[in-house]
């Protein structure tokens, strides 16, 4: 019974089918509700699981050039680093693995995907790849510090580097809450960088550089890149639900799980919200706005917490 | 220049609450509207022949020939045999034809029509060449 | 990081027709770029000489399918002008009503692809869902939603009646409120304005030295109009403002063809309002000519120009088209070089170009490697020996 848990954690709940299902679902409404806010009738609800099947069964077409273990191995690595974060963050009760330090590990091992996307593009050595997995990377630069600074401001306001724990602070002074707001709002846009939609989905702009770093990417290869962006939607919004919004408030079993659903959809139509009604901006602009405006409020959001951590 | 973020957030909303406006086509009838250009009818009581519809095609879709099948001749109460009006049939290519309607225009005898049938294709291409008797 | 050329077409997904960009890149920066056209080349003209006046009206108005009424009239009016017919005043009117109800399609075309190619899907879908209701206008008038065929040799030929014309007064006072509103989103949202901005740059000498036309030239402020300049149809009558504006870039051109879009509401209710009476054709002869004649239209994208030339035959001896596209071409390499690689699809698209209506065709020797354009007597030689070789003899 002890070797058996742990591997249905891993395999079904939280880990690989109730992700995988999850993220279907987030798909399908964000498509559906990009598609009645720009007034389209939208995928039925199948869609997402649909299209996944169909990239499963097609062919996997390997460029010449292209490293062919490291071209066929990435996507594999992308997807267990996705869905080893999970066990970190509260889904049910308490997260599985909870340590002093645990989102210093989540936020490296969400930057592994980025880095595969950059490995995938670059390993496919076409020029719309390459200039895709160079935008990739100048992207990575953006967000990254943005979302860590805001995250850190979570920290220090709970004295705690474990998400767990920062999310039973936020529990028990829900005021702070509200003191975290602007990094919030920091840590979403940021995630819309990472997760590469628009307005910063320059790496892979369909109407620039084709497919991007996934231009010579099908088949099965491509499925699973695909289901891995998708579950990293859940994963960060997951993890900004811990973070920022208390997680599931200490409630363990059925209601909490509930509390998770509630909660990391709004956070996922958030970011549908931030798609719809945005252009993408170019890669360099996008830099500079994280830079300029991201960073400096996260850095205020850290002072602000400080101060209220040693005045109060 | 003043800047709004976010500008169409109010519009966007509003969509919320409204049905799509795709229309669910092969489910729901397309509307079209009077002086529609679609398939052309032929009656060939009306032609006499004269061919100008040939010679205004610009796909070249639109053939007029002598039917198989004439009228009898009939003879006058004089005994003199009265002249009939010959038959003609018109073959149309419904492949080649671009639904200009010049044809329906141009005859002099009103004997081509536009009609609102539009839903023209087939998989088989043979089925597209009309014979109009 | 060397440079590196990438190609952008013949299959790109930004480009709704087949043609070459080759952009030479340092990282994200364009250092050169060359056009390359005549992926879809038609033969257009040549098969127009082997059509009567008629069938040619057809076959022009396919030349472009977003502004096939302005090629189509710019054809007929140099038809008419050798012809020497005089067409009634009501067939003028409705002419420039289609024309004026077109540049408001091609125009909202335009907005919802630029915000496309920026990745702006939202606006995008907006305005080709309000497109609708102008193309529900031609097909009432017209009885086709892009090719209308409404032009015949001699005025039109279908007309419009009193309900007819409330019915469209009452779809362009909807979409006027509509284009009002995305006027404030083109002028106002920051991503638009961060991606449009300086983005482009076409300035009003380069502008006049690569004789650019339409909403790009007047983008960069030169003031040309051809409705204004030489008012055809009944444009004389008409009160209307040439919109131009200063930014020279990407963003002027936006704003430049919504509000122009604008000022076509305007003159849409005036046609309307005082419809002439009348008849809406006249006769003209199958056999025109001999004579030539050229004719300037203000297309929607800009400048056409439509070269006819008569042998006293039912058959045009030539016809030579001038799409506003091939004008406007010679500005995108200007326009695209040093910027960036982001920037290059609504650099071209911002001159809202149609590849079929200006494709050439140009030889290619593949031995040598030598390029060779044709010029006429040239053609017509080649024409001939190709034939004689297949057994057709020409006296």
């Amino acid at each position: 019974m002890d070797t058996i848990m742990p591997l249905l954690y891993i395999a079904v709940f939280p880990g690989f089918v109730f992700l995988g299902a999850y993220a279907t679902l987030i798909q399908w409404i964000d498509r559906k509700v990009t598609a009645v806010m720009q007034n389209r009738v939208g995928p039925p609800i199948y869609q997402p699981i649909a299209d996944f099947i169909k990239l499963i069964s097609k062919e996997v077409v390997i460029p010449d050039n292209a490293d062919e273990i490291l071209f066929k191995s990435i996507p594999y690595i992308a997807l267990a680093s996705i869905i080893t974060t999970i066990f970190m963050i509260p889904v049910w009760g308490t997260p599985m693995v909870s340590f002093e330090g645990d989102i210093v590990v989540i936020v490296y091992l969400l930057t592994i995907p980025t880095v595969t996307f950059f490995l995938a593009g670059w390993s496919s050595t076409s020029p719309y790849s390459t200039i895709g997995s160079m935008r990739v990377m100048t992207q990575l630069f953006g967000y990254e510090v943005p979302l860590f600074l805001s995250f850190a401001g979570c920290a220090i306001i709970a004295q705690s580097w474990s998400v767990y724990k920062i999310s039973e602070y936020f529990t028990q002074n829900p005021l702070m809450i509200l003191v975290n707001i602007p990094g919030f709002i920091v840590a979403l846009l940021a995630s819309q960088g990472k997760l590469e939609r628009v307005p910063f989905d320059t790496p892979h702009a369909k109407n620039e550089i084709v497919g991007g770093q996934f231009t010579e990417y099908s088949g099965r290869l491509l499925g699973i890149f695909l289901l891995a962006i998708d579950i990293e939607m859940v994963v960060l919004a997951a993890l900004i639900n811990a973070v920022f919004l208390g997680g599931l408030h200490n409630i363990s079993g059925f209601f909490g799980f509930a509390i998770f659903i509630i909660k990391t959809l709004v956070v996922c139509l958030i970011l549908t919200l931030f798609k719809v009604l945005m252009a993408r901006v170019r890669v360099d602009q996008m830099v500079k706005f994280s830079w300029k405006y991201l960073v400096p409020v996260a850095v205020i959001q850290i002072l602000i917490d400080l101060y209220i951590r040693l005045k109060f | 220049m003043k800047k709004k973020p976010l500008r169409l957030l109010p519009e966007a909303i509003k969509q919320l609450t409204q049905k799509p406006a795709t229309s669910k086509y092969p489910f729901e009838k397309a509307k079209v509207y009077p002086n529609f250009r679609a398939r052309i009818l032929f009656e060939s009581e009306k032609c006499i022949g004269c061919k100008m519809c040939m010679r205004v095609c610009p796909s070249k879709a639109i053939e007029i020939i002598i039917s198989d099948t004439q009228p009898a001749a009939q003879t006058g109460p004089d005994g003199n045999p009265i002249p009939q009006k010959k038959k003609f049939d018109c073959i149309m290519n419904l492949d080649r034809c671009i639904y200009c309607a010049q044809c329906v225009d141009i005859c002099p005898k009103k004997a081509l029509k536009s009609s609102e049938d539009f839903e023209l294709a087939q998989l088989d291409r043979t089925k597209l060449k009309l014979h109009y008797k | 990081m060397s440079k590196i050329q990438i190609p952008l077409g013949p299959q790109h997904p930004a480009l709704k027709e087949p043609e070459n960009f080759m952009l030479v890149l340092d990282g994200e920066q364009i250092v050169d770029a060359t056009v390359n056209l005549g992926y879809n080349h038609r033969g257009v003209e040549k098969a127009a000489e082997n059509r009567n006046y008629i069938q040619d009206i057809y076959l022009i108005e396919r030349i472009c399918g977003i502004c096939s009424h302005s090629h189509v009239s710019c054809y007929i009016n140099a038809v008419e002008e050798i012809a020497k017919a005089e067409v009634p005043q009501r067939a003028k009117a409705i002419r420039t009503l289609v024309a004026e109800l077109e540049r408001v399609h091609s125009h909202l075309l335009w907005l919802g692809v630029a915000a496309f190619e920026l990745g702006y899907d939202t606006l995008f879908m907006y305005t080709w869902r309000d497109r609708e209701q102008v193309l529900d206008c031609l097909e009432m008038i017209s009885g086709n939603r892009v090719h209308y065929g409404i032009n015949t040799i001699g005025g039109v030929r279908r007309d419009i009646t009193k309900e007819q014309a409330e019915e469209i007064l009452k779809k362009i006072k909807f979409l006027h409120e509509r284009t009002s509103y995305y006027v404030g989103v083109v002028t106002e949202e920051p991503t638009f304005l961060a991606r449009t901005q300086n983005v482009g740059k076409l300035p009003k000498d380069v502008a006049l030295e690569l004789n650019a036309v339409g909403p790009t030239a007047r983008a960069s402020g030169v003031d040309i109009d051809v409705r204004r300049d030489e008012p055809y149809f009944i444009y004389d009558q008409l009160d209307f403002k040439v919109i131009t504006h200063n930014t020279e870039d990407v963003f002027g051109r936006a704003v430049v063809r919504v509000l122009e879009t604008i000022e076509s509401y305007k003159m849409i209710e005036q046609i309307l309002k005082n419809l002439p009476e009348g008849p809406i054709s006249v006769k003209v002869p199958w056999k025109i000519g001999p004579g030539e004649a050229v004719f300037r239209y203000e297309a929607p994208r800009g400048e056409d120009i439509h070269y006819v030339k008569a042998n006293g035959t039912e058959y045009p001896e030539r016809v030579k088209v001038r799409a506003p596209t091939l004008a406007n071409f010679q500005s995108i390499p200007y326009c695209l070089k040093n910027g960036y690689l982001a920037d290059a699809i609504i650099t071209i698209a911002a001159i809202d170009p149609c590849m079929s209506c200006t494709d050439r065709a140009v030889v290619y020797d593949y031995k040598t490697g030598k390029k060779e354009v044709f010029d006429w007597e040239g053609l017509r030689k080649y024409s001939i020996e190709f034939y004689k070789k297949k057994g057709v003899s020409f006296k």
